[in-house]
């Protein structure tokens, strides 16, 4: 049950330090989730996202963030594996359920949704 | 503005900068992110949920869960950006509707709607990704260097 209470308040802190971004540092919301993929991919590169998942769950891998700790951890298993190259072959590896799926149903959506307002 | 920028400018330029400075409406930054805060939050917890969902009933383990529950949050939203209903929530809520998934999924979907009007090859496919495609290209760019020198570290002997 705790683990709710973490995912909110983890979560609600991701989300209150782009908000920070956009407001302090007058970043557009481009560029704000752009960063805040960049750093996730560097603190997946640490080895310090995943524990933070461990602990907060939902609070830590819905957040834009763990795309890049995803793209880094699917690209070091798979180097772990077969060598270097697995850079390159599994970059996509983790992250493949949500870019499919937003893909898929962006599409779906477009069938039978028109533009509102 | 920085100074280096402004010298460039002429001096009519700078005056209309100070006064489009003045007029700027000052933004509410703590109830701001009071309200991405508890949005977010809500979020994540309703993903928690769907986290909590498939590691029970599915065989899912604590970290492998976040890719179905990273899908069905994208699902949820693209259902309620369709609708129209998630327009509505970022507007209250800010940061806390783009910086989860969601926020992504939701400008797929709705730069996939505005642009079906184009046809669905340029429109539709040739839009998709105007908005999500940076996120996509930096992650890609910048996993792909940390990936390199975090290998580079482990073969020099590094502690990582």
């Amino acid at each position: 049950m705790e683990k709710f209470i973490f995912a909110f308040l983890v979560g609600g802190a991701i989300c209150m330090l782009g908000q920070l971004l956009m407001d302090v540092f007058r970043l557009t919301p481009a560029h704000m989730t752009v960063s805040l993929v960049v750093v996730g991919a560097i603190l997946g590169g640490l080895g310090l996202y995943e524990p933070l998942i461990k602990f907060a769950g939902a609070g830590a891998s819905v957040p834009i963030s763990s795309f890049g700790n995803s793209l880094v951890s699917g690209a070091l298993d798979e180097a772990a594996r077969n060598g270097i190259i697995g850079v390159l072959t599994a970059i996509f590896e983790t992250p493949r359920a949500g870019i499919s799926s937003a893909i898929i149903f962006g599409f779906l959506a477009s069938l039978p949704f028109k533009p509102k307002g | 503005m920085s100074d280096k920028k402004k010298k460039k400018l002429s001096p009519v330029q700078q005056e209309y900068q100070q006064f489009a400075k003045e007029r700027e409406p000052k933004r509410p930054i703590a109830k701001n992110c009071l309200r991405a805060f508890v949005a977010g939050g809500i979020i994540c917890t309703i993903g928690q949920f769907f986290h909590w969902f498939y590691m029970t009933y599915f065989n899912f383990t604590e970290v492998t869960a976040a890719n179905p529950t990273v899908a069905s949050l994208i699902i949820l939203s693209m259902l309620l950006t369709g609708l129209g209903v998630y327009d509505h929530i970022a507007q209250w809520a800010g940061g806390g509707t783009i910086v989860p998934v969601t926020g992504f999924a939701n400008t797929i979907t709705s730069a996939a709607i505005e642009h079906r009007s184009e046809g669905y090859v340029l429109g539709v496919g040739g839009n998709m990704f105007k908005i999500a495609g940076p996120v996509i290209v930096f992650g890609v760019f910048s996993a792909f260097i940390v990936a390199i020198v975090r290998l580079a570290v482990e073969a020099l002997g590094g502690m990582l």
